[in-house]
């Protein structure tokens, strides 16, 4: 792991959700972010932890949420991912992941956010059942001129 | 740490007037709509959300807005806005709120806009 790759494995309870904005917030000044872009990152973060919390997990409790951030020179990567067995299996098979998360947020508000904030939005199903969001956000390149 | 969200209610005439401060997110989003639900309760249907004081809104606060303005709406009320930061501002632009609920810079032009209708 070099000094640009961050993981913070928390609790998944909604009153960690400020711990983890400030952690993103950050991770994303760090990387080179302007301080609007850091905080629609914290944002994104923000929802994609919360439909953890609130979906998947039906509270959470003993449960944690992992985020792996990393940048480099061109974008910062961050991915979400829970620790166990939580999505309802029956419901989940028949839709992909993004369709489901719509299906239980009223008008998928949240999503809506995580890919007008993002550059990229990846929900993926992980093998045991374990489900992750990748999100990449690319820093502004200065011009060649 | 503070995490919470700061819910002060005011009742001018027949408007009631939410000053929300801290952090409006999924912890906090319940106290939010449990003090909506109370003005609703009471058939008070005409609302201001002053904003000067939050400091952040996430999906789960904008969807306690728009979960309780159908009701409001029905009873020939509104929910306003008002006092909001650019930061506020640019979540509600996010998913088009902006032409959905009437956004005023101060408090006072929301009372009178209520005042204009009534």
């Amino acid at each position: 792991m070099s000094n640009k790759d961050f993981i913070l494995k928390i609790p998944t309870r909604s009153t960690n959700l400020k711990i983890i904005r400030d952690f993103i917030m950050d991770v994303s000044d760090k990387a080179g972010f302007e301080n609007e872009a850091c905080c629609d990152i914290a944002l994104a973060v923000d929802e994609g932890c919360t439909n953890v919390i609130k979906h998947a997990y039906r509270g959470g409790d003993g449960k944690d949420i992992i985020i792996n951030v990393k940048y480099d020179k061109e974008k910062i990567t961050i991915i979400i991912s829970d620790t166990g067995k939580g999505f309802d299996s029956e419901v989940y098979e028949t839709l992909d992941l993004e369709e489901y998360l719509i299906k239980l947020e009223k008008g998928g508000l949240g999503i809506h956010i995580m890919k007008n904030t993002m550059d990229e939005i990846d929900f993926r199903k992980e093998k045991d059942n374990i489900n992750s969001v990748h999100m990449i956000k690319f820093l502004p390149q200065e011009s060649a001129d | 740490m503070q995490t919470d969200i700061i819910l002060k209610r005011e009742d001018i005439n027949g408007v009631s007037v939410i000053h929300v401060g801290g952090y409006l997110d999924a912890h906090t989003a319940t106290k939010f709509e449990s003090l909506i639900l109370e003005l609703t309760n009471a058939e008070r249907y005409k609302l201001i959300l002053n904003f000067k004081e939050l400091d952040y809104i996430s999906s789960a606060g904008l969807g306690v807005i728009m979960g309780n303005i159908e009701e409001i709406r029905n009873h020939d009320g509104d929910i306003k806005l008002s006092d909001m930061g650019e930061k506020i501002y640019r979540v509600f632009d996010l998913v088009g709120f902006p032409s959905l609920y009437d956004i005023f810079d101060t408090q006072k032009e929301a009372e009178t806009a209520f005042e204009s209708k009534s």
